[in-house]
């Protein structure tokens, strides 16, 4: 590969001594992609301009805040206000972690269902829980800022979680809010870390890539490409479906600015932090309800601390427990059945989290919260060994093209050598 | 001993026991290096000089009726001074011990039993219970209600039900007077 391939002379000298160019062009534009994509492979783009979105409002809204326990929810009212266009890049940050997190969570589930976790993917899984995390502390802190009612008592239940830890727990909490409650340093702090996270979140995305690019894509039947003639260029096949996804995204998200801006948050954090009084029902953001669910199911504090974190840790080591060797869900008449129930159970457990910790609903989160652990440490693990999976079509072409395709003997072949 | 004889034996190095010990000694001092900068690093995190000093407060509470409780602000955290009834005193007394999930007697809580002062800090996750106002929802043992995830306290402010671990705690404080306490 040289420079060879591109015509204007100033791109070739600087690709001769810097091959930026033959590298996008190698990642973005002949980059081989399986040919049988659906539109959940949509998500992964989306993902990535949700983050730039964020980083971008989040840049120009810093200029105008102020994180001072005094000043810090006038500023974000004077945003709303009188900043030039601030609302709108307010309201584009606020509405845009819910849809980073919609997003994500579809990206996630559907690594789940396609088992995109599986060999040779296990790091670039591990990755992508990784950014999930960050983004989860990214988002908890930013929801500090704007000093609400929600910001101030959501700071003060997640960072008292630290407090169950044996020993130790309580000198946390004292380092993590830097006083005896949470206060002024804390929301310095957090200000200064919410604005690192978001670039630590872009370094994972770019290992993420890395090991995306290495393997390429899985797909929706799960096999392996067999050569050229089951791959497409990433452009301009994927790229000008990314942009159709991206458009369908951009329209909802406009719509959610512009006519619901308020609608996935709370009313309560446009009243002041007030660190007298709690606010009678406090729930945190929408995105981080299942696993508040998991930790009050546990009628134990630190038991519900190790839930809540295990709900996580366990995703970290899926590729282990799913021992099946087929990827897609397709082929898989019982995983299939107890993914539905899993996706159930995760929206439920949503639900559950919203509601009061009291009645009915304690009995109905602990049955959830129970679902959502056997599904990972006994059902996956059972069905690898008892499930008889539906035969495989021999290559992606004939998946595509129906039984005569001609590509699909050549790559059968292959196929079987492998 | 054992030195001197990987030293005999040799394996090409006559002085690989020495060289093991400097290898070894340099990464414990790079070791130590690394942490004592990351100390100052971590450490600027605990509470400033300043946040330590505002340490004391005085309170008057000769105003407060019976069965009246205020809230005040100590520490940046919320402190509950409770003119308890004679209700309230004789059934946080007649208390079992072994029907207490952090068991402390009554006594070992105040200094007099008219006045309970405790922090209004809840020890699950650090929510205000309810309770201090005469409309509140006071839990099913009569004294306070954290609504949070659910823990009930006694009109001792111990934890009676619900997730939270331990009894409300109780801050260093002193009678000043008869009418004034000192928290801190
Ligand atoms: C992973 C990317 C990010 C996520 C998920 C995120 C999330 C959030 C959330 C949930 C809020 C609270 C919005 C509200 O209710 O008002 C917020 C506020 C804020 N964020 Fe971010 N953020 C991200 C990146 C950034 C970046 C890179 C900056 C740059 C400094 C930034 C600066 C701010 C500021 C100044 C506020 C306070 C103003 C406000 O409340 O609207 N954010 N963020
Ligand atoms: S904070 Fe009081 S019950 Fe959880």
């Amino acid at each position: 590969m040289s420079a060879d391939k591109f015509s204007n002379p100033v791109v070739r000298w600087i690709d001769h001594r810097l091959p930026i160019f033959t590298f996008m062009d190698h990642e973005l534009n002949e980059y081989p992609t399986p040919k049988n994509l659906n539109y959940f492979w949509n998500f992964g783009s989306l993902a990535g301009i949700s983050l730039v979105i964020m980083i971008v409002t989040g840049i120009v809204l810093a200029m105008s805040y102020t994180p001072h326990v005094d000043y810090a929810f006038q500023s974000v009212e004077r945003i709303m206000r009188d900043v030039n266009h601030g609302w709108l890049l307010r309201y584009i940050h606020m509405n845009g972690a819910s849809f980073f997190f919609i997003v994500v969570f579809i990206h996630i589930f559907r690594g789940l269902y396609y088992g995109s976790y599986k060999a040779p993917r296990e790091l670039l899984w591990i990755l992508g829980v990784l950014i999930l995390l960050l983004m989860m502390a990214t988002a908890f802190m930013g929801y500090v800022l704007p000093w609400g009612q929600m910001s101030f008592w959501g700071a003060t239940v997640i960072t008292n979680l630290f407090s169950a830890i044996p020993l130790v727990g309580d000198s946390i909490v004292t380092l993590l809010w830097g006083g005896f409650s949470v206060d002024n340093p804390t929301l310095n702090r957090f200000f200064a870390l919410h604005y690192l996270m978001p670039f630590l979140i872009v370094g994972v995305v770019i290992l993420h890539l890395v090991a995306l690019h290495r393997f390429g894509s899985n797909n929706p039947i799960g096999i392996d490409p067999s050569g050229p003639q089951d791959t497409v260029p990433f452009h301009p096949y994927y790229t000008i479906k990314d942009f159709f996804g991206l458009s369908i995204f951009l329209t909802l998200f406009a719509a959610a600015i512009f006519f619901f801006p308020n609608f996935m948050g709370h009313p309560d954090n446009y009243i002041p932090a007030n660190p007298m009084q709690t606010p009678a029902h406090i729930v945190p953001e929408w995105y981080f309800l299942p696993f508040y669910a998991i930790l009050r199911a546990v009628p134990d504090k630190l038991g519900g601390v190790v839930a809540m974190f295990g709900a996580i840790a366990v995703l970290f080591i899926l590729p282990w427990l799913d021992r099946s060797p087929i990827r897609s869900g397709n082929f898989r008449p019982i995983f299939r059945i107890f993914f539905w129930v899993f996706v159930v159970d995760c929206i439920a457990l949503g639900y559950l989290g919203g509601m009061p910790a009291e009645g009915i609903y304690v009995v109905l989160s602990r049955v959830a919260t129970a679902w959502y652990f056997l599904h990972f440490l006994a059902i996956l693990p059972l069905l690898s060994v008892i499930e008889t999976p539906r035969p495989l079509p021999q290559s992606l072409s004939k998946s595509v093209l129906g039984g005569n395709a001609m590509a699909g003997v050549a790559s059968a072949v292959k196929e079987k050598v492998r | 001993m054992a030195k001197i004889q990987t030293l005999k034996q040799g394996d090409g190095s006559p002085n690989k026991g020495r060289r093991d010990f400097i290898v070894v000694a340099s990464y414990a001092m790079a070791g130590i290096g690394l942490a004592s900068v990351a100390w100052p690093l971590i450490d600027q995190m605990n509470p400033a000089a300043d946040t330590l000093a505002l340490a004391s407060i005085e309170v008057d509470i000769s105003k407060i009726e019976m069965g009246q409780s205020i809230t005040v602000k100590w520490r940046g955290k919320p402190v509950f001074i409770r003119h308890r009834t004679e209700t309230e005193i004789t059934s946080a007394q007649s208390v079992q011990l072994s029907d207490l999930k952090d068991p402390q007697t009554d006594d070992e809580r105040v200094t007099n039993p008219q006045f309970l002062v405790m922090l209004g800090v809840c020890t699950h996750l650090g929510c205000v219970p309810l309770g201090q106002k005469s409309g509140d929802v006071k839990g099913e043992y009569d004294g306070w209600f954290c609504p949070c995830h659910g823990s009930h306290y006694d009109s001792s402010g111990r934890i009676r039900k619900g997730p939270a671990p331990l009894n409300l705690e109780i801050p260093p404080y002193q009678f000043a007077s008869d009418a004034v306490i000192k928290i801190g």
